[in-house]
């Protein structure tokens, strides 16, 4: 699994953070999503694609 | 419990697209369709009054999914066919243009209408922001005006102000409350935001009720409120809120009272759920009937609803959140705030423009707001009454 994240897009709500804090953080200034683990390993692929789906500004993308 | 013969989700936004993602990605593996009323593939609506209005993104780009996700859902897309009746005992639901889908399971995800002025209908000049199409109609006559007037002092009203403001435009806002917000936020917050909207050029009507518009040769002229004052407009765009869309349902049997009523599963009647700016359902957490109108509550709702159509029988307790972008200000809230609460400032200074303040009645915290400090406005999240019960996403 890929992940990317368009932070452009990210309107700093924290919804994949509560969802998988190993794979995303926020910025401390201006809370923009930060991509801690661009591969995350299999046990959290099902959560990652949660967080994707219900971000609130779309900002998550996946890729197997 | 085996998994339903055919899901149908009527309303192809945020919380129908979230739907019928989620299903999918629990298993299900059964007849999946989509019905949507508006002819375009599933957009976001929330850069609406922003990006979209602004210019600083096209119409793409907002997008909810990239057609190559869409496809991979393998589900039927009917779009551009608002539904206009349902069967609730068939769990069948009849389309404009006369075409009967049925289902075992059918999700009500149709969204609001904004609700008008009287005289508004037909008008030249008067806008309503909901739609994709509504953003772009809305924009082509803000490039070729100089004067606009919004109705409306809550979120959209002031987000729509903002816009156009940055886009050059003479802008006043208009509404009953003192401040933009007022109601929501309380006193500081909303002073704030009056003050944020003020150094930015925006005028304040505040404080008066707006009453209807004035017009001539068929285009609006202006806005009037209760004072008897009027307010000059080549443009009038009404932001003063919206209703549930449930006069497809009328006759159906399902009880529809500011929204779709539903119980803990967010469930209508036997088979039948709904889910988002729509739903009313119990929240077992709060003992409440809530509907909740922002875009978190579209994604999660959807969320536990595809759940419980699946048989997962979980109640749908989240803590509410929505966020505003109004010129350089990002404003977050956790929870539910009460303009009489009290209110504490936890981090940041007022002040310096950047500050967390939680929100309290008889020493319960109900909410959190940030401004222009999301992350820590979002690490208090679990001091708000009820947060200890997880959103409806986490299982």
């Amino acid at each position: 699994m890929k992940v990317t994240v368009d932070q452009d897009k990210c309107c700093g709500a924290g919804t994949c953070v509560l969802l998988a804090p190993d794979v995303f953080d926020q910025r401390d200034e201006d809370g923009i999503v930060v991509l801690l683990d661009e591969t995350p390993g299999e046990e959290l692929h099902d959560i990652v694609r949660e967080a994707a789906s219900v971000c609130p500004g779309v900002a998550i993308s996946v890729s197997s | 419990m085996n998994p339903p013969d055919g899901v149908l989700v009527v309303g192809a936004s945020a919380a129908g697209l979230t739907a019928a993602e989620a299903l999918r990605r629990k298993g299900y593996e059964g007849r999946l369709t989509i019905l949507g009323a508006e002819p375009h593939l599933p957009y976001d609506r929330p850069p609406l009054s922003k990006q979209v209005l602004g210019g600083a993104w096209l119409p793409e780009r907002a997008q909810l999914r990239a057609s190559d996700a869409l496809s991979s859902l393998d589900a039927s897309f009917v779009l551009g066919d608002p539904a206009v009746g349902l069967d609730v005992a068939e769990r069948s639901v009849r389309t404009a243009s006369g075409q009967v889908l049925a289902a075992e399971a059918v999700v009500v995800a149709t969204g609001l209408r904004p609700r008008t002025l009287p005289g508004q209908d037909g008008l030249a000049g008067v806008h309503v922001l909901r739609s994709l199409d509504d953003a772009l109609a809305l924009r082509k006559d803000l490039l070729s005006c100089s004067r606009v007037v919004v109705v409306g002092d809550g979120v959209l009203g002031a987000e729509i102000a903002a816009t156009a403001r940055s886009m050059g435009l003479t802008v006043t806002m208009a509404g009953p409350q003192e401040a933009p917000l007022a109601y929501q936020f309380g006193p500081l917050p909303a002073r704030l935001l009056a003050e944020l909207h003020a150094s930015n050029g925006v005028s304040l009507a505040l404080g008066a009720g707006v009453t209807g518009l004035s017009a001539k040769d068929g285009r609006v002229t202006g806005v009037r409120l209760a004072t008897g004052e009027v307010l000059p407009a080549d443009v009038v765009v009404v932001a003063f809120g919206a209703a549930p869309v449930t006069e497809w349902l009328s006759g159906s049997g399902l009880l529809c009272d500011n929204g779709v009523v539903c119980d803990s599963r967010c469930r209508a009647a036997e088979g039948i759920y709904a889910a988002g700016d729509v739903a009313r359902w119990h929240h077992e957490t709060l003992d409440v009937l809530l509907r909740l109108e922002n875009r978190t509550n579209a994604t999660e709702q959807a969320l536990a609803v595809a759940g419980n159509v699946l048989g997962a029988d979980k109640p749908y307790t989240p803590v509410p959140y929505f966020w505003t972008d109004q010129f350089d200000v990002k404003i977050h809230v956790h929870g539910t705030l009460f303009a009489d609460a009290d209110v504490a400032i936890v981090d940041g200074d007022p002040a310096d423009r950047r500050f967390v303040a939680t929100y309290s009645r008889g020493g319960v915290v109900t909410g959190v707001l940030g401004w222009n400090m999301p992350k820590q406005a979002r690490l208090r999240r679990q001091e708000v009454f009820g947060a200890s019960v997880l959103v409806g996403g986490k299982s």
